[in-house]
């Protein structure tokens, strides 16, 4: 699991981190959308433009969306904390959420997620050596019809076979070396 | 497609997802018959008139929900459409919003103008993110085209409709819980009463209704609630998605008239074409995973050999003892070679992982469930663990805030009820059991003929 091992916000570097222009522009445009008084409402969509920038949501800039909602750091991480999509850790450059639930094991997740462990030489939970992926499990992503599934940075990825799964892993190598 | 169409009629028109083709094609119809011809309580009449009948699950009547919006002077009144969709085996707001996305708008402008209220959102599971820029695209063109913002085709109605994310949490999908999450918060589900039709968002009278729901607004002010109604028989008038996943020829997304019979929509031509892989189905569940599996011989017919419907009356028939419930429409069937413990299992697993951990009995109960039924799965269950499930069962249902944990006790009671020998099984042959599934089970008929 490489150096990206869990790391308790303690541990954390927690020097403040400052948001990009853009990402300010994006954020001021979602608290425009709630009135006056009621910025708190635009907070996990915050969130999510933060781990879109990051990878991950780390303690600072957790901290960072506080002062700019101006509410207290502990009202952001009790909320971080309570949404699964939201990564206290670092992670991978692609992190594969693999849906496991009920209507995805029937036709063969569990069969797809040991082909991605295999695959990727790491379990559940962990990061490739070389920082690529991460491989995680998701409690039903709503795809049940185009079981099983996987999401990666907001995309599905469905009907899923270990064809698929080797396409899908090559083109986001290919993709992460043009970046 | 046999039967109607009401909300999917057109979505495979291309361009659809635009405004321009939408409108081309009939779109924001509804809009303008509503605030040019209609007053507000006059929307609501036909919605009650429709029967319609809430399409997240609970099934409680739209329109009577409408009703109960208290109205104080001076305090704004806020709709907010449910599309969390996180039941599992239930994907249909996903294809309606991704499809025909203006659809849900028009819905939207119709129902806030029948209520009054003149800021709505529609909240949507995180996970969902490319349909809520899809949502969003088509908000963008609605403003643009002045069925958004101040005074709305010359009416003097003003609605702003805002989008929300959600950030993965099945408890969100339960109306308070969604309302939490929508102030920026933990989504905890809150004590009823009061109900949010009295304090909702930010303590403003609000009514919160699902996608389909708001959809189906659309063709019964088009329509009229009469002409509504009149699809479909007893209390499920008009049409339903059906999210249809599991051991299917073709899974996907189909809208019925109320009252096609479940064999028919199994194995009909137009449905689901039958059991994948020439194999026989050994259960399913109608509604969702919450509501209780039923095994292949109560599936298609009811205890008393009538034959299965698929509208809310006819699921539930039998109460628990045979039946189950339309719930969400998430219909999940499986083959003969699937497991059910390991079924049961799964779902447990999910719900111990969803519950909130508010209230006691789901928090541990679902945490013990999962484990109890790990301990089954795996080779190393007693006979007693299958009566403890019973236990935990009863001591959750019923005793918590909202009802994410008798949708945990629920699947797990019935999978017990109908599936014993299964389990046992699991006990008795417990090496035999990690190497093969149990297969199909015998209708037990003298138990049901005494139930």
């Amino acid at each position: 699991m490489h150096n990206m091992k869990a790391t308790s916000p303690t541990q954390q570097d927690l020097t403040p981190v400052e948001f990009s222009t853009d990402m300010m522009t994006e954020i001021n445009r979602v608290i425009a959308m709630f009135p006056e008084g009621k910025q708190k409402s635009a907070l996990i969509r915050i969130l999510h433009i933060v781990q879109t920038n990051f990878g991950w949501t780390s303690v600072p800039a957790m901290n960072k969306v506080a002062e700019i909602l101006n509410i207290q750091p502990i009202e952001v991480y009790e909320v971080a904390t309570f949404y699964t999509m939201f990564h206290l850790n670092p992670v991978g450059n692609y992190v594969f959420e693999v849906c496991r639930t009920g209507p995805c094991m029937l036709v063969g997740s569990d069969d797809i997620i040991a082909y991605i462990e295999n695959k990727l030489n790491i379990k559940v939970g962990e990061t490739t050596a070389d920082g690529m992926f991460t491989l995680k499990t998701a409690e039903c992503l709503g795809a049940c019809g185009y079981a099983p599934v996987l999401q990666c940075k907001y995309k599905f990825h469905e009907h899923l076979t270990k064809e698929k799964v080797d396409e899908i892993i090559e083109a986001y190598r290919q993709a992460s070396l043009l970046n | 497609m046999a039967g109607r169409q009401l909300l999917l009629e057109n979505v495979h028109i291309p361009g659809i997802e635009t405004f321009d083709v939408y409108r081309k094609n009939g779109g924001y119809a509804s809009v303008e018959k509503a605030l040019k011809k209609m007053t507000p309580d006059e929307v609501v009449e036909e919605v009650k008139k429709s029967g319609l009948r809430g399409r997240g699950g609970a099934g409680f009547p739209t329109g009577m929900k409408w009703s109960f919006l208290a109205k104080p002077e001076g305090v704004p009144r806020h709709l907010v459409c449910n599309a969390d969709e996180s039941e599992p085996g239930t994907f249909k707001d996903r294809y309606l919003m991704e499809k025909i996305p203006h659809l849900l708008i028009e819905g939207m402008i119709t129902s806030s103008y029948a209520l009054g209220a003149n800021l709505s959102f529609i909240y949507i599971r995180g996970e969902f993110m490319y349909i809520l820029h899809i949502l969003e695209k088509a908000i963008a063109e609605a403003y643009a085209n002045g069925m958004l913002g101040k005074n709305i085709m010359g009416s003097g109605f003003d609605l702003d409709l805002v989008v929300a994310p959600g950030g993965g949490a099945y408890i969100c999908g339960e109306e308070t819980a969604l309302l939490e999450s929508l102030e920026g918060k933990r989504g905890n589900p809150r004590m009823k009463p009061p109900f949010p039709a009295v304090k909702g968002l930010w303590g403003c009278p609000t009514v919160v209704n699902n996608v389909e729901s708001i959809a189906a607004v659309v063709p019964i002010v088009n329509e009229g609630g009469d002409a509504y109604a009149k699809i479909g028989i007893e209390r499920s008038t008009g049409t339903k998605l059906i999210s249809a996943s599991g051991n299917l020829i073709r899974p996907g997304v189909y809208e019925i008239e109320m009252g096609v019979s479940v064999e028919e929509f199994i194995y009909g031509d137009d449905y689901c074409r039958g059991i994948a892989n020439g194999k026989r189905m050994k259960a399913c569940i109608p509604g969702g995973s919450s509501v209780p599996i039923l095994p292949a011989h109560l599936v298609t017919k009811t205890a008393a050999g009538e034959n299965r419907l698929m509208t809310y009356e006819s699921l539930a028939d039998g109460g628990f003892a045979s039946g189950s419930m339309l719930g969400s429409g998430g219909f999940i069937v499986f083959d003969e070679d699937q497991c059910i413990v390991r079924n049961t299992y799964t779902f447990a697993r999910f719900y111990a992982h969803e519950s909130c951990g508010q209230c006691s009995p789901c928090r541990e109960g679902t945490g013990w469930m999962e484990k109890v039924l790990h301990r089954l799965e795996y080779g190393h269950g007693t006979m007693e663990d299958i009566s403890l499930l019973e236990e935990i069962n009863k001591k959750i249902e019923g005793n918590t805030i909202c009802p994410l944990g008798d949708a945990a006790a629920w699947p797990v009671a019935a999978a017990i009820r109908h599936f014993r020998e299964e389990f046992e099984w699991h006990v008795t042959n417990a090496a035999e059991a990690q190497t093969r599934n149990y297969g199909l089970i015998q209708p037990r008929v003298e138990e049901i003929k005494a139930l």
